[in-house]
């Protein structure tokens, strides 16, 4: 018998006592199936709180804040020079540049621009200093970005390695409250990177360290006017 | 590190031990302290905290239930993803499956994302006997793996190591496994953490195969999903070729939307964060993205032996979010190590036993490794009522009565030569020589009545029979918790405000 069978088999044993009526069917696909919403008492809050479109902007700030993000606010005219200051002053001589980015978000730095290629190495990676991303979305409610690999956000990896991050988002259309709101929206068969604040660590007696492996420093940019899809 | 933990003392004689290690302690107090009291705001800041817990407990309850459809549906659609399914009834077939998988990527050497159930099987030893060589990447595994230790706690598994005895490993060990230590090391935790960013960047950088666990996966998309801080996690899951999971048989959510749930209890729970540093899903490969051969491996080792015990199946509902662990007065004093299992805490005293089968010593003496306090049936996120299965399975350990064992049915005798009695007797003699743990069961015992056995089992009449036990005072865990700071007072001052 292959461990599969055995398995299977020790399960249907083990749960002898369940109540066959009590099984509803196979949820088939993405989609909900009514029968398990039954199975399941939902009354948990869909988001903490009605915000306002400015107000959930205004969370996200904060909360982007507490968990040492750092956050920039300017229009669309201003998105440029705003991403051509940050590059400067982190003193960086290389960005990582997904295919998809709006290529006006990038015409205020002369900075030379590395392509996000299936083919480069993790070490070229790790030798850019910057990398520009736009996002899927952003959860006011706990301080978080969404990246789903979208051409504006390119690879997993290229958020990763790079020491340095800045994530454009354009509010309020992409912030969401909460993480319900958020997984509704989300496209599960893309590879999703939920970030919230920089790479730390609180290994050591507790106390929290940035960046241990992911970048040190990340800069969301929240921008009005930021126009549609990238 | 060793997933078997072989010729372990039973829990009191380690407990007894660890008491003594005045520095265990002290970190272990000021890490578990400092994490309960971030987790009581984090948890406060969601009004529907309750309904989230519930929702959680039934979600589990739910895929538990119909463990069998939701592990056929999960296999069809990782493999529809484009990843392999594999199945492997113990620790051995686990080990031998990801050996072989690893092997043939003609690789001898691995990345690994901190993960419970790859220590459970002891992959880094099975491992090592085949010639591969298994990197830890998380910072505490890291830690533990360079001080050849065990881990004492589910999330931070170097909690009981304080700043200045990690400066003294990675000096020592960091250059046996790769880039040494910079000189000079401090110990400054920012020190520390940058020595650990360059020895292990070198390792992420090459890495072919990475090996994870996983916190979830959803059956109607084939979506794993890892919750964590560093961006280890992240190096392992998106640079390696090629990417095995291997994942316990109960870690099945039905549906996308039941992440939801989780999302939001887990890091509030487990290092009282509103969200975690970094999550990461994945559905089988993607083109040009990440690995591009995914394979996942699915253990059961003791869980289908779990599942058939109608009251004990409720640890299977576990998330690992070791807030347990944390507000635990048995926990705190006695540190993870005299668990004997990499379950440490509340959760480890009825896992084990249950995945292990209560045949060693210290696997019988682990349900009595508690006070009954409820502390941690009051904080698990998905409800677990680890006080209602401690005393199911001390009745177990001293009546015996039918149990699963490897998928059959066999009857246990009561534990022999009065075992069941000496480990209860250890277990409060232990407990009446540290006041603070007895105080704590003391009085938070009246909450619990109704989870004690209506008689104590055996050899135990005779001997409660023979001792004069304090009366239990009607006071709740929760007043009482306030009034002495959580033990560690008389309730001197508290009381009296
Ligand atoms: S038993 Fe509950 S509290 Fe303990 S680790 Fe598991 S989920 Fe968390």
């Amino acid at each position: 018998m292959s461990s599969r069978d055995l398995i299977l088999g020790r399960v249907r044993r083990a749960l002898a006592d369940v109540r066959q009526d009590d099984t509803p069917p196979v949820p088939e696909g993405p989609g909900r199936d009514p029968r398990y919403e039954q199975a399941v008492q939902r009354d948990y809050l869909r988001e903490h709180g009605a915000l306002s479109a400015a107000e959930r902007v205004e969370l996200l700030a904060e909360n982007l804040a507490d968990y040492r993000a750092i956050v920039h606010r300017t229009d669309a005219d201003g998105l440029a020079d705003v991403v051509a200051g940050l590059l400067r002053a982190h003193g960086s001589k290389t960005v990582l540049v997904p295919p998809g980015l709006r290529r006006e978000w990038l015409s205020g730095t002369d900075l030379t621009r590395v392509p996000d290629r299936g083919e480069s190495t993790a070490h070229e990676l790790d030798r850019v200093d910057s990398v520009v991303t736009a996002c899927a979305l952003a959860i006011a409610e706990t301080g978080t970005i969404v990246l789903d690999g979208s051409p504006d956000q390119g690879r997993r990896r290229i958020t990763l390695v790079p020491d340095h991050h800045i994530c454009v988002v354009r509010v309020p259309e992409q912030v969401v409250s909460s993480v319900p709101q958020a997984l509704e929206l989300l496209d599960p068969t893309r590879p999703l990177t939920w970030i919230s604040g920089p790479s730390a660590t609180s290994d050591i007696e507790l106390d929290r360290v940035e960046g241990v492996h992911g970048p040190r420093t990340l800069e969301v940019v929240l921008v009005t006017g930021g126009g549609g899809q990238g | 590190m060793s997933g078997t933990f072989v010729g372990m003392p039973a829990f009191p004689e380690a407990a007894h031990e660890a008491v003594h290690n005045t520095t265990l302690r002290g970190n272990l107090r000021h890490a578990t302290h400092t994490i309960r009291a971030k987790r009581a705001n984090a948890v406060a800041e969601v009004s529907d905290w309750a309904a989230l817990r519930e929702a959680g407990k039934q979600i589990k309850d739910h895929t538990l239930r119909h463990l069998d459809r939701y592990l056929v549906q999960l296999e069809e659609s990782v493999t529809a993803a484009g990843g392999t399914v594999h199945w492997a009834a113990d620790a051995d077939e686990a080990n031998r499956i990801v050996t072989y998988l690893v092997k043939a990527t003609g690789e001898s050497e691995v990345v690994k994302v901190k993960s419970m159930a790859t220590q459970e099987i002891g992959l880094n030893e099975a491992l090592e006997a085949e010639g591969i060589r298994a990197y830890e990447t998380d910072l505490a595994e890291l830690i533990v793996q360079l001080g050849n230790d065990r881990p004492s706690h589910i999330l931070v598994p170097a909690i009981h190591r304080n700043r200045g005895e990690i400066r003294d490993i990675f000096a020592r060990e960091m250059s046996e496994w790769g880039r040494p230590a910079p000189e000079g090391l401090t110990d400054t935790p920012a020190e520390l953490a940058e020595a650990a960013r360059l020895h292990l960047r070198e390792k992420f950088l090459r890495a072919k195969v990475g090996v994870s666990g996983a916190n979830f996966m959803v059956a109607e998309t084939g979506t794993l999903v890892v919750v964590e801080s560093e961006g280890n996690g992240r190096m392992c899951l998106t640079l390696p070729e090629t990417l095995i999971s291997v994942v316990g048989i109960e870690k099945i959510v039905p549906t996308w939307r039941d992440l939801e749930v989780f999302l939001q209890t887990l890091p509030r729970s487990s290092t009282a964060e509103r969200m975690n540093p970094y999550t990461s899903t994945w559905t089988g490969t993607t083109d040009d993205d990440g690995p591009q051969t995914f394979h996942l491996v699915l253990i059961d080792n003791g869980r289908t032996d779990t599942l058939a015990d109608e009251v004990g199946r409720q640890a299977l509902r576990c998330i690992r979010c070791s807030a347990c662990l944390n507000v635990c007065p048995v926990y705190e004093r006695a540190g993870g190590h005299a668990y004997g299992s990499v379950y440490p805490g509340p959760i480890g005293a009825i896992l084990s036993p249950q995945l292990r089968g209560t045949g060693s010593e210290i696997d019988s003496s682990l349900p009595y490794a508690s006070s009954l306090c409820g502390a941690c049936y009051e904080v698990c996120p998905v409800a677990i009522d680890i006080p209602e299965v401690l005393v199911h399975l001390r009745e177990r350990v001293a009546q015996g009565g039918p149990v699963t064992e490897r998928g059959g049915k066999v009857v246990l005798k009561p534990a022999k030569g009065h075992a069941a009695e000496r480990a209860a007797m250890r277990a409060a003699r232990w407990a009446f020589s540290h006041p603070g743990a007895l105080r704590a069961g003391q009085r938070l015992a009246s909450r619990t009545r109704r989870f004690h056995p209506r008689t104590l089992p055996g050899p135990g009449r005779a001997w409660s029979a023979s001792r004069d036990l304090p009366a239990l005072p009607p006071e709740p865990f929760r007043d009482w918790w306030q009034r002495t700071n959580g033990g560690r007072t008389d309730g001197g001052r508290e009381g009296t405000k």
